[in-house]
């Protein structure tokens, strides 16, 4: 794989941000700070950062509940998410969506959905404006292994083989559907079986090993810019959280053991002995790394915390747009 | 003006809104090769090609989450569903993404799709395909709703809904759609949304309709005048969202009394809102309860007779007049 060292030290800082981010985040709803539900990314980076290193923001993603990780990789500026969370006025979306709705249209983030197998057909209208305007532009479509058995997705995937749109679905199995296990919710083992179905590649890859998500995801990308249609990218990939929350373990639908034996394989502590190996990183580099995004991070918090809840006034407002009502 | 029907003024708007803006463009359920379930689209395949007119799966949550996609990415399509009815299954991505993402994402998201869908009974199609439902897309707020009763007024409210970057529910009621009438011919026709029609001044009652139900109301106007003598005032909503309250408020304070007539089922339903609101603005002006004649609250029946009993008819609307006087 032609890769270089810039970008290898991009994928790791990508990686160890979606992290910080998600970490400081789990202890502020823990502390009380910030309310509503958090489904955090740790465990999962891999995937984001190996995708989205392919991305400029003319392209555009579709996330999930489980969105942090997808913003944070594709540059979201942590400021205004953390005041998101926080609902305040500074935030991406006034506060107003929360942690499963923040978008970002100018990073191309169509938007986080709480709504499980809702982003499929986005992507696909999404990809087909691209293709209709004539640009070179790709779309991801992230989805987990539980939205897999969602009508929407199965629609999406046929649409976008049948109309040859340039997308990529990248589905993040986890192995859960909220709090259940893929075995208890569907009788395959490989979600990208079902690429078969829709007339598409579906490629397995390890979504615990960022350069072998980001080897198989530059493939199906380049496929798809180039107008040879859409793929399906299964990444194996775990969470080390729990469905909401923090906690992830000592709970009742999966064992500890299961934990620990997949957080042998963090992504990060195994592309970091992978760069050290390489010489492109030492423990003292990557402290750093860690203190600087934390510096950031800790700004980002600050910055949302003194910032104001929007006024009651902001209530009726963006029900309806006035843009062009006329033109 | 030429004479057309309104399944052809429907064709003349997208036709007209497809030459004036390249990015609309039309997706949906037979509506390609085929020309449409109800002929509104034939003939454009050939006009525009295969680009811009786009058979689609029957996949009606699908289709409609592509529209959504399509229009965030800059373009503004018009998504066919065939049937109000079928639009169930697209029912999340037209509330929770469509009607949602505007305010959710504080402005950076808007949604201009118009979703063409056919409403209304009387053909036999039983309770899958023959139902009304306006009145449960006027409920929630970040979408409009459009529901036209004429020819002219068909084209004027399409080709606008063509202008507004909201997303617009189109709901065309199948009686209507043979129904002929004058439609102008500029390219500029615009009607309005939120401005409601008088169609025919009275003093006595207000008559308030929308889509199909307009029909009844002035069949039943004309009857009241010519056997009661009662002079009937005949008002077409012609969009619930934006809803033109104030016209009908006008009226019931010249009338003094008011009874809407609808296909929806009665319970829960648009006509039940409306009398809330004339109540809240007109109390003191009502010689009477305001009145409803609405669909029966029933799945709809397959029968002749009974689908016939089912929905409201001029009669019905004549005799809930006569019980006020």
């Amino acid at each position: 794989m032609d890769i270089s060292n810039d970008t290898l030290l991009d994928l790791h800082h990508r990686m160890v941000r979606i992290r910080l981010f998600e970490e400081e985040a789990g202890k502020l709803q823990e502390s009380g700070k910030v309310p509503g539900a958090l489904h955090l990314y740790v465990g999962e980076e891999a995937v984001a950062a190996g995708v989205m290193s392919h991305l400029s923001a003319e392209d555009q993603i579709t996330s999930t509940h489980r969105g942090h990780g997808h913003l944070v990789a594709k540059g979201g500026d942590l400021r205004k998410m953390y005041a998101e969370l926080y609902g305040r006025s500074t935030g991406y979306c006034k506060g107003k969506g929360g942690s499963m709705h923040i978008s970002d249209l100018d990073l191309g983030m169509l938007g986080a959905n709480g709504i499980v197998g809702a982003g499929p057909p986005i992507a696909i209208g999404a990809a087909f404006s691209n293709k209709y305007r004539g640009t070179d532009r790709v779309t991801i479509c992230f989805f987990g292994d539980g939205a897999s058995n969602e009508g929407t997705f199965h629609e999406a995937a046929n649409m976008a083989a049948l109309f040859k749109l340039p997308v990529v679905f990248v589905c993040e199995n986890n192995g859960f559907g909220e709090f259940t296990s893929q075995a208890r919710h569907q009788a395959i083992k490989d979600v990208a079986d079902r690429a078969a179905g829709y007339g598409m590649p579906g490629i397995i890859t390890d979504g615990m090993d960022v350069l072998a998500v980001y080897e198989a995801a530059g493939e199906a990308i380049a496929r798809a810019r180039r107008g040879a249609g859409p793929s399906l990218l299964e990444c194996k990939t775990y969470r080390f959280f729990d469905h909401v929350g923090v906690r992830g373990m000592g709970v009742v639908y999966r064992e500890d053991a299961e934990v620990l034996e997949w957080r042998k394989r963090d992504p990060i502590t195994l592309f970091e002995s992978r760069l050290e190996e390489m010489g492109l990183l030492t423990t003292e580099a990557a402290a750093q790394v860690r203190e600087r995004i934390l510096f950031e991070i800790r700004e980002a918090i600050a910055f949302a915390e003194a910032s104001p809840f929007p006024a009651e006034g902001a209530l009726m407002e963006d029900i309806y747009t006035v843009r062009g009502a006329a033109r | 003006m030429p004479e057309m029907r309104m399944r052809d003024a429907l064709r003349e708007a997208l036709r007209e809104e497809m030459l004036r803006d390249e990015t609309v463009f039309l997706m949906g359920e037979d509506i390609g090769a085929y020309g449409g379930s109800y002929a509104v689209t034939k003939g454009l395949l050939e006009e525009f090609g295969e680009e811009r007119v786009k058979d689609t799966p029957i996949a009606e949550s699908g289709i409609v989450g592509v529209g959504i996609g399509a229009a965030m990415a800059g373009l503004r399509p018009m998504v066919e569903l065939m049937t109000i009815n079928f639009s169930f299954l697209a029912l999340d991505q037209i509330v929770n993404s469509a009607a949602k993402l505007y305010h959710m994402s504080n402005g950076q998201i808007n949604v201009p799709m118009v979703v063409r869908m056919a409403s209304g009974g009387g053909s036999q199609l039983a309770a899958t395909h023959s139902h009304s439902l306006e009145g449960l897309y006027a409920h929630f707020p970040g979408l409009k709703v459009v529901c036209p009763s004429s020819p002219a007024d068909a084209k004027g409210l399409l080709k606008r809904a063509f202008r507004d970057d909201n997303t617009v529910i189109f709901i065309e009621h199948t009686a209507n759609y043979g129904l002929k009438g004058d439609v102008p011919d500029d390219p500029d026709f615009l009607i309005e949304f939120g401005q409601a029609n008088v169609l025919r001044e009275g003093s006595d009652v207000t008559l308030v309709g929308y889509s199909g139900s307009v029909h009844q109301a002035t069949r039943a106007a004309v009857m009241l005048q010519e056997q009661e003598g009662i002079s009937a005032e005949v008002i077409d909503l012609r969009t619930l969202r934006p809803l033109d309250i104030d016209t009908v408020i006008r009226s019931v304070q010249k009338t003094n009394r008011a009874v809407i007539v609808e296909d929806d089922w009665k319970f829960g339903g648009f006509a039940g809102e409306l009398s809330a609101q004339i109540m809240e603005r007109a109390f003191d002006w009502l010689d009477a309860p305001v009145a409803r004649v609405c669909g029966k609250d029933v799945p709809m029946p397959y029968n002749r007779n009974l689908e016939f009993a089912a929905l409201p008819s001029e009669e019905d609307v004549v005799e809930a007049v006569l019980a006020m006087f």
